[in-house]
């Protein structure tokens, strides 16, 4: 079935010229009731900070509705200036930086639900393809306990590394969730 | 059971075919940039739900119809061939992918990104800057005019030169159907020495990132035409229900 699919090749070293938009980072607006920041680096397999990439989120709203067609559950509208879907280029130190809304649980087609998360895509020079992860919150912990992705994870030592923790001496609503791409710490990534 | 249980249990999600084989593998040495940046773990399998059924619709609001030529909005025009890129946007079903944001990036004709951290010793071009953006029409279908890109050297190995090369973002209607690839062009001596080309482990995959020139899309007077389609991954289930009543 994969016949005729287009295959992929690596962002670069100069995706800068043509994927960060002014209002990437902004899934919501930060002055929406409820907005949450989070913001983390990405690390290559040497420990050092990727100035180079490209860290893109999408999600539910605070609902656990999409503004889609394809939700069976009906398409919503997404309310003013919330988007779902974030960007941010990494700078010189690895940081990126997303403002949104914490998502809602989504029902699972079989049955239960899934925590609040964002999927996460993310594109860097010397990488071939993307790479997917999710971020969950740490201050959901029923909802996670009751996720089948975490549930499912094949060594649930590594669960944490798909949690977003609030920051530490941040005000509420500000997360922290750091991306290592290999090694030490490696982030859970997914075959999706 | 409860009403919402009830509807829970009926929903009906489309699912997209998976690319095994197709994209080339994260871990590919003779590409040395990957070697501290593919992970080291086994890719965790992520059943295809909600938030991947589902994605972004960026389209109209994103662009206006300058963005597709790359060589107008400067002062003057950039120097190089001009070149017309079009084709369509497919699901591997073969159904356009109508309405959806395609964003590109090229060097200048001389292989020159106008980026800071591109020290290659040529030329940069004050008319062009290399990026641009359209979204598909109703049929899928796309139109740049841009100029051709050069080739550039690199640091890979000894004598590394990249092919000539667009960058392609899509987007497609879900999470699932995200891609950022390359578009080469046709019969590069390159191609055979290039190892992120050479990552896609199946000849005719990688033969799927060549335009073809095409002489019904050249304009005469003006302008070298290259057809390009990008096909994205497809459904395998083309009908879902509502849930609940």
């Amino acid at each position: 079935m994969s016949e005729g699919i287009t295959p992929s090749q690596t962002v670069g070293p100069f995706l800068a010229i043509g994927l960060p938009w002014p209002d990437g980072p902004f899934a919501a607006q930060p002055d929406a009731p409820g907005a949450l920041v989070i913001r983390g680096r990405v690390f290559d397999g040497a420990g050092q900070p990727v100035p180079d990439a490209l860290v893109e989120t999408w999600q539910a709203d605070p609902d656990g509705r999409f503004d889609h067609p394809d939700d069976p559950r009906g398409r919503v509208p997404a309310s003013s200036g919330f988007r779902g879907f974030g960007r941010s280029a990494t700078d010189a130190g690895g940081n990126y930086q997303i403002v949104t809304l914490r998502p809602g649980t989504l029902p699972c087609p079989a049955g239960g639900t899934e925590a609040p998360h964002l999927d996460v895509s993310v594109f860097a020079r010397g990488m071939l393809d993307r790479v997917v992860t999710r971020i969950y919150f740490a201050d959901e912990a029923d909802a996670n306990a009751a996720d089948p992705v975490l549930a499912a994870l094949p060594d649930p030592s590594r669960r944490d590394t798909l949690i977003a923790a609030a920051e530490p001496g941040g005000t509420p609503g500000q997360f922290r969730f750091d991306i290592r791409l290999q090694g030490d710490g490696e982030t859970v990534f997914f075959d999706v | 059971m409860t009403a919402h249980d009830q509807d829970v249990s009926q929903l009906v999600l489309p699912r997209y075919v998976s690319a095994a084989g197709v994209h080339p593998p994260l871990d590919t040495p003779s590409y040395h940039s990957s070697r501290l940046r593919a992970p080291g773990q086994p890719l965790v399998p992520l059943p295809q739900r909600l938030t991947e059924i589902t994605g972004p619709l960026l389209g109209p609001e994103r662009v206006t119809s300058a963005d597709a030529d790359l060589t107008a909005g400067a002062a003057g025009e950039p120097l190089g061939e001009r070149i017309i890129v079009s084709g369509r946007v497919l699901d591997s079903d073969g159904r356009p992918v109508p309405d959806t944001l395609i964003e590109i990036w090229q060097a200048n004709a001389s292989g020159r990104y106008a980026h800071p951290v591109d020290d290659h010793p040529a030329p940069l071009d004050p008319n062009f800057t290399g990026a641009g953006r359209c979204v598909t029409d109703s049929l899928g279908q796309y139109r740049f005019v841009t100029i051709k890109p050069g080739a550039y050297p690199w640091r890979n190995h000894h004598n590394a030169w990249r092919p000539a090369h667009i960058h392609f973002s899509l987007f497609g209607r879900a999470f699932t159907q995200r891609l950022v690839t390359q578009m080469y062009f046709p019969a590069d001596p390159l191609f055979s020495l290039d190892p992120i080309f050479n990552s896609i482990p199946d000849p005719q995959a990688r033969a799927r990132l060549i335009a073809a020139f095409d002489i019904g899309l050249t304009e005469p007077d003006w302008a070298l035409g290259y057809r390009w389609d990008i096909v994205l991954r497809g459904r395998t289930a083309t009908v879902f229900e509502t849930a609940g009543r």
